[in-house]
């Protein structure tokens, strides 16, 4: 019989890990469970869900800081932030509906426990970079906090970073302070057809470079594009390249014109506006290209980008797979065909290692007897495994949190 | 201050340590000399000052991990150090211990402009890293005002900010990869040039960790291409309050200004006094606010930021209409420190952040406490992102000044952590702030942090005595007290 917990306090949050430390039963830690898809499955009698901590219990705009309970959902901290022209910059992904899951389900404490940024991530920084302080409860049944509400602080160790994408497996997450930033006035987003991926990444980091100050840079090949929301797109019939601009009205309207001409000198090009753009870009952050046919192993790999069209050239050359760029080519998303050997993790992996650039491959989607199977996560050299596993222990000596969602020895 | 007591057994066997020690680094990398040790007992925290049983000063990673294993073998604590600028005492030596110094890794790896980075040693310093991006047109955005002289490594270490953080963010946002040893000799690569852990954030944890849980042999920092253009705003106001405002009104507008800054009329005075920047002195507070990015926009944000400022009643409002303008903008900012040293024989900088609203409050809050301890005050202050630098003027000849601006200063941090800031900025807790750890965290939040340290370094020999105001073993902190017998939870909502 499977037990939920659903604690409205903090104070019943230390209650709940109490109760599984002295009843010696590991505990399944999870927001409103939409991301629950990533990591190894974990199969627990007891879960813990942090659904009903909610509620914005600070917000200053002027302080560019907000601090939210762990289960607030991300929509309504998003709609809050709009009523003052403010957003989260790392521009929270909805993965959802990767899972089946209906979308604007996410919590904010899952974005965070999982460290999930958007295209906007290659210019603002991920969510471990706006997530100034913390509460959470550890794996002693102890409430502990760290960091603050101000962006500037070397008042301790900084356990938010090592908090932020730890998948429940260290504490459970009460509240959050995130810092929050203003929404730009004006966004464009300019297209370029039709180059091949190696060209496309070539673009995408002569753009990063320039001083256009560009706020994404996706590509997607032909099949990926062919499915788009956005017309423009879909109906290109070609390859499409998209780099973003945002800022002042004539910051924008500069920018994407000295855009136009950088990508007119290699490829047709077209823009984007408003409602397009925005579509464009949540499609490209919440893997809306891979959420059709769940059959299919999805992998997430950082690379340099300086690696990253060789990598995929690699896969391409021997399983069948669709993928796109994000982060001006850092990040690869990659759908493989169902019937890949080991839901392609050697392909993938190998082709990582045969670069010698670094980076990383995480399985993102795979059924449970897949992620059983393979190291959803890179695997890591034996010291920097053993270091983890230290660390793991000091905040969670018995294992009682998401124990083996992110690795499979130990706790 | 209370260090640990050292340990004599360790102070007795010094001779063959330093043998030991010689042969992993030979010729001048071991001093030993008592006249030569002098010259490091002390960083940029100059009132702490202690002699070190011996320095080191390998120039591989294989001589770190190896020295860093033999202090295990033989437990005998080590402080790593860096350039020795810090403010914190972080680098203060341990009477008992060996200090490991970086300055001989002073070598860029790699320039890598595919990837916007650059590989580095820990002892290349700050300023360097830029210089050498310079010519191709980009920079490293953290830039702590000694970045002439402090090294990447131990901004890596405190987590150093300047004056450009609002909107590039501090070292932690800025750093893609290290390459670290243990204490027990292990070699480990955390990141890469590639973005984001592949499982635990260690180097998230490791950035700001005041060396004590690993030594920092390689950095792989982001470059970031220079801005088109920058320009920026001095401007006067008849009080603190209305500068305050200012600040807070240019933030509601959406803007996120490359740097903000804010000078009290101590401040000013000093700062006009020594360099002539042409400050305004007829003035409470001073903003220098600068705008960069490409010149339309720039213009368009000068204007509305002047706008801004004339609502909240600047009575001098100037827009630098060259670059040599913006930076005399500059200047008398970037030498306030030497500035104030001026005026005073000793003066003691302070670092505490607080909410960007609550400037008006601790600086009234600090005025009152100046008439207290008879000591005077002038406020240098990152605006933007409410990180303040007090400077307690004081004479270290005086019997007791010390100590006074010593509780002067605690007094202020503990203030700073009232009004819901924190206890540094940017400089670390180190020695200094060390005691003051209990203002802002419980007993509960202390032990958890000490616990990290206890996955890196379990036998506690890593810079001991910093951040941390009680020592606890590793064994003593891994206790845990389970009720076995079941308890009911009666009130816990299960579904």
């Amino acid at each position: 019989m499977s037990t939920q917990f659903r604690p409205t306090e903090d104070t019943q949050v230390c209650d709940v890990v109490a109760w599984a430390l002295s009843d010696g039963t590991p505990l399944e830690i999870v927001g409103h469970g939409t991301k629950s898809g990533i990591g190894r499955t974990v199969n627990l009698s007891a879960t813990l869900e942090t659904g009903d901590l909610t509620g914005i219990t600070y917000y200053e705009p002027s302080e560019l800081a907000l601090t939210a309970r762990a289960g607030t959902p991300l929509a309504d901290i998003e709609a809050k932030l709009a009523e003052n022209q403010q957003q989260l910059a790392f521009e929270p992904p909805d993965l959802g509906p990767l899972f089946g899951a209906p979308a604007g389900q996410a919590t904010i404490g899952g974005i965070v426990g999982c460290n999930l940024s958007g295209p906007r991530r290659v210019k603002a920084g991920a969510a471990r970079d706006h997530f100034l302080g913390v509460n959470a409860v550890s794996g002693r049944g102890e409430l502990f906090k760290s960091g603050g509400r101000v962006v500037k602080n070397v008042s301790g160790y900084d356990l938010c970073k090592v908090l932020a994408g730890s998948y429940g497996t260290l504490a459970v997450l009460t509240d959050v302070t995130l810092k929050v930033l203003p929404a730009p006035e004006k966004t464009r987003t300019v297209l370029a057809f039709g180059l091949d991926d190696a060209a496309a990444v070539r673009a995408m980091g002569e753009a990063a470079r320039s001083t256009l100050e560009p706020s994404a840079l996706a590509h997607m090949p032909k099949p990926v594009a062919t499915g788009s929301d956005v017309s423009y797109v879909a109906q290109a019939d070609a390859s499409v390249t998209a780099i973003r601009v945002e800022g002042t009205e004539q910051s924008v309207l500069y920018r994407c014109e000295r855009l136009r001409e950088l990508l007119g000198a290699l490829a047709s090009v077209e823009e984007l506006h408003g409602h397009n753009s925005a579509t464009l870009w949540r499609g490209i952050g919440n893997v809306g290209p891979f959420v059709a046919r769940p059959d299919r192993p999805v992998w997430r790999l950082s690379v340099p980008p300086s690696a990253a069209s060789a990598i995929v050239n690699e896969i391409d050359g021997v399983c069948e797979a669709d993928w796109y760029y994000d982060w001006a080519g850092g990040l690869i998303w990659l759908a493989v065909d169902p019937g890949t050997e080991d839901g392609g993790a050697s392909i993938v992996r190998g082709a990582l290692a045969h670069a010698g650039q670094g980076g990383h491959a995480t399985l993102v989607r795979g059924d449970a007897e897949l992620r059983a199977r393979v190291p959803v996560f890179q695997p890591q050299s034996a010291p920097l495994a053993a270091l983890s596993a230290r660390l793991k222990a000091q905040f969670d000596p018995q294992g009682v949190l998401n124990p083996g969602r992110m690795v499979t020895e130990g706790r | 201050m209370q260090m640990p007591e050292p340990d004599r057994q360790v102070i007795a066997a010094r001779d063959d340590l330093i043998g030991a020690l010689r042969a992993i680094v030979p010729g001048e990398g071991v001093i030993a000399d008592s006249d030569e040790l002098s010259a490091y007992e002390t960083d940029g925290l100059t009132a702490y000052k202690m002699r070190p049983m011996v320095v080191v000063l390998p120039e591989t990673t294989g001589q770190v991990a190896d020295i860093l294993k033999l202090c295990a073998d033989r437990r005998v604590k080590v402080v790593p150090r860096g350039a020795g600028t810090g403010l914190s005492g972080g680098a203060l030596p341990l009477a008992d211990g060996v200090t490991l110094g970086l300055g001989k890794f002073n070598q860029i790896l790699e320039i890598d402009y595919d990837n916007r980075c650059a590989v580095v040693q820990p002892g290349v310093t700050n300023l360097a890293i830029s210089q050498a991006v310079d010519q191709d047109g980009y920079y490293y955005a953290p830039d702590p005002s000694s970045q002439i002289a402090c090294s990447i490594g131990g901004n890596v270490a405190e987590n150093s900010g300047g004056v450009h953080c609002l909107k590039y963010g501090v070292t932690t946002n800025n750093i893609l990869g290290i390459e670290m040893v243990t204490m027990d000799g292990e070699v480990l690569r955390l990141g890469g040039r590639h973005l984001d852990a592949e499982g635990y954030d260690l180097l998230g944890i490791m950035t700001g960790s005041e060396g004590l849980l690993g030594v920092i042999t390689e950095i792989t920092v982001r470059i970031l291409t220079k801005p088109e253009t920058a320009r920026a705003l001095l401007i006067g106001f008849p009080s603190v309050e209305a500068g305050g405002a200012c600040v807070a009104g240019v933030i509601e507008a959406g803007i996120i200004p490359g740097g903000m800054e804010m000078m009290d009329k101590a401040a000013i005075h000093a700062a006009e006094d020594f360099c002539h920047a042409g400050y305004p002195l007829d003035v409470e507070s001073l903003l220098i606010v600068e705008l960069d990015g490409p010149q339309v926009e720039v213009d368009g944000l000068i204007e509305t930021v002047s706008e801004i400022a004339k609502s909240c009643g600047a009575i001098s409002v100037r827009v630098s209409e060259s670059d040599e303008e913006r930076q005399r903008f500059w200047l008398g900012r970037k030498a306030a420190f030497p500035a104030v040293g001026r005026i005073s024989p000793d003066y003691y900088c302070m670092d505490g952040t607080i909410p960007r609203k609550r400037l008006p409050d601790i600086l009234k809050a600090m005025s009152e406490l100046s008439k207290k301890y008879d000591l005077r005050v002038a406020n240098v202050f990152h605006a933007g992102d409410g990180n303040l630098h007090p400077l307690i003027l004081y004479d270290a000849n005086n019997p007791g000044e010390l100590e006074k601006t010593e509780e002067f200063g605690a007094e202020i941090l503990k203030l700073c952590v009232e009004m819901g800031g924190v206890l540094s900025g940017e400089h670390g807790i180190g020695v200094e702030k060390r005691d003051l750890m209990g203002a802002m965290f419980n007993e509960i939040d202390l032990n958890q942090q000490q616990r990290v340290k206890c996955a890196f370094d379990p036998e506690g020999l890593l810079n001991p005595g910093k951040v941390f105001p009680e020592l606890h073993r590793c064994a003593e902190l891994g206790k845990m007290h389970v009720h076995h017998g079941k308890l009911p939870f009666p009130d816990l909502p299960r579904f």
